[in-house]
């Protein structure tokens, strides 16, 4: 889907910098940001919170058939991702196929540009994943 | 709370309706639903209608107001309800309040999808709205891709195989080529399963539920007078639904899906039956990892078992528990907000003994599961044969 200017500019804090949320109440972390605490609800201390970018796999996928904007990139990998503070959220991991990820493996978030679905328009950038050499 | 039975039932083949559009599918459904209860439409005193995305689809917004138009019903009030790919139970589940509050008397439910005016990469964009827009699809994740990660968390926890997704779509396409609705009414192999393209890994092409136009009708009544329209009323005994997370990601668990397990034991317990009395059931297979999941999720086989009990025939017609007589979203067809209705049209046939050649004998209690998106909304609904 085409975003508007507006959009990709309120979602810069997320997008680029894995700020998500905590919730000082029972200790619950929250990507993307939320403003109720799903657990507390009106109890719930909903604080910002930068995530470390440090995580495992999940889950993953390897994608053939692409979305639109996504045509030159086949084929990539795209995973749940178990950040370390518990929160999970989903994104590529980069520089792999599906056959060098396995689940468990670890992961730190990379700056990349994530898709540019108009000539004319935006380049968005965004958070992936790379697995950590060991 | 009134008691409440399905009185008319129809349904459009469903396919590639090149030659036909939104209004000329939904009305055909509509007018066979009337047909089969006897009506002239006089009765009908609100409609309920149930369509994912007709604006994105076909530009067109309002089709509660189109449908009673085209229907002949104006002035009844009609109302679109939208929960994605259970957009038609979510249809059903209002109409039958309705009824049941006893707000209304007679009421008509449609679901309908018109899906092959855009190409493929457009439909599935759209289709990928189901799920979280802004933190799934717009980082790289398909709609199928989302199902790929349950099946790969499923295959890894549960040591299931490709074998067993594959046995799902060889069922249902079977049950499929029984039922001249269907989309698809050939038979496939596991070979030919193994052999497609792969869409997202581990699935794929034949693993998947296809694009399809389609839409489905049925006419709701209090039971006390549903003699008068049918011989043979259908009663809706149960009705639940559920929510979770919109994006995949943040649920706990991707092997299964919670919020149809939650309104499944709220529709067990609404209509006083186990799992076991279920005799036959149409569930939501979008893609084959899915039905597994949901005849574990229903209670019909152990958690991690639902792959092998697949794969050894236990869910087709004859056996066990039959799974999607109808062929299922995989044979059948998926236009999205019909499939619902579709799914409460087959049960009806069954609990009948309409169902033709894919006729499940002894058919008396049926069961419909139906999932929005990757699990963010569930509906099961319960019938029972009246006598």
């Amino acid at each position: 889907m085409k975003e508007s200017i507006p959009l990709t500019w309120r979602k810069i804090p997320d997008r680029y910098r894995l700020i998500g949320s905590v919730c000082k109440n029972c200790n619950g972390y929250y990507f993307p940001a939320r403003h109720v605490c799903p657990k507390c609800r009106r109890k719930g201390k909903v604080e910002s919170y930068q995530f470390s970018g440090r995580g495992r796999v999940f889950s993953f996928t390897e994608i053939n058939a692409p979305p639109a904007g996504f045509e030159d990139q086949i084929p990539y990998v795209m995973a749940i991702v178990e950040l370390t503070e518990g929160a999970r959220c989903t994104a590529e991991i980069v520089d792999v196929l599906g056959k060098d990820v396995q689940i468990g493996d670890e992961l730190e978030m990379v700056f990349r540009k994530i898709q540019s679905n108009d000539p004319e328009g935006l380049i968005h950038y965004g958070f992936k994943f790379k697995k950590v050499k060991r | 709370m009134r008691k409440v039975a399905i009185v008319g039932v129809g349904m459009t083949k469903f396919g590639e309706h090149w030659d036909r559009g939104f209004r000329d599918l939904v009305t055909e459904a509509g007018v066979k639903a009337l047909e089969d209860a006897g009506m002239s439409g006089a009765e009908i005193s609100a409609g309920y209608v149930g369509t994912m995305a007709a604006g994105s689809l076909i530009g067109q917004e309002h089709t509660g107001a189109l449908i009673a138009d085209y229907m002949g019903l104006n002035p009844i009030p009609i109302t679109r309800v939208e929960g994605a790919c259970a957009s038609g139970s979510l249809a059903l589940r209002q109409g039958l309040m309705a009824v049941a509050s006893g707000m209304h008397d007679v009421v008509v439910v449609g679901g309908v999808e018109k899906m092959t005016d855009l190409d493929t990469a457009e439909v599935s964009e759209i289709l990928g709205g189901a799920g979280d827009q802004e933190w799934e699809l717009f980082l790289g994740a398909t709609f199928p891709g989302l199902y790929a990660m349950m099946a790969r968390r499923y295959m890894h926890d549960y040591k299931a195989t490709s074998e067993m997704l594959a046995s799902v779509a060889v069922k249902n396409h079977k049950h499929g080529s029984m039922n001249q609705f269907a989309q698809y009414q050939n038979e496939i192999t596991i070979q030919d399963v193994l052999d497609s393209k792969m869409v997202a890994d581990p699935l794929r092409i034949l693993d998947c539920s296809p694009l399809t136009d389609g839409a489905a009708a049925v006419v709701l009544a209090p039971l006390d007078i549903a003699k008068k329209y049918t011989d043979t009323p259908i009663e809706i005994v149960a009705s639940a639904q559920a929510s979770d997370t919109i994006a995949l990601h943040n649920r706990s668990s991707i092997t299964g899906v919670k919020a149809a397990e939650i309104a499944a034991q709220a529709a067990y317990k609404q209509a006083g039956v186990s799992p076991s009395q279920i005799k036959v059931a149409e569930v939501h297979d979008c893609f084959t990892i899915a039905e597994i999941m949901a005849i574990e999720d229903l209670g019909f086989f152990p958690k991690g078992k639902g792959g092998e009990a697949s794969l050894n025939g236990e869910t087709q017609i004859g056996a066990k528990i039959p799974i999607n007589t109808s062929g299922g979203l995989k044979a059948a067809g998926h236009p999205v907000g019909a499939t619902g209705v579709k799914q409460a049209v087959e049960l009806t046939w069954q609990l009948q003994g309409e169902a033709g050649k894919r006729q499940v004998s002894g058919a008396d209690v049926g069961l419909s599961h139906n999932v929005g998106g990757s699990g963010a909304t569930a509906v099961v609904h319960i019938y029972k044969r009246v006598n």
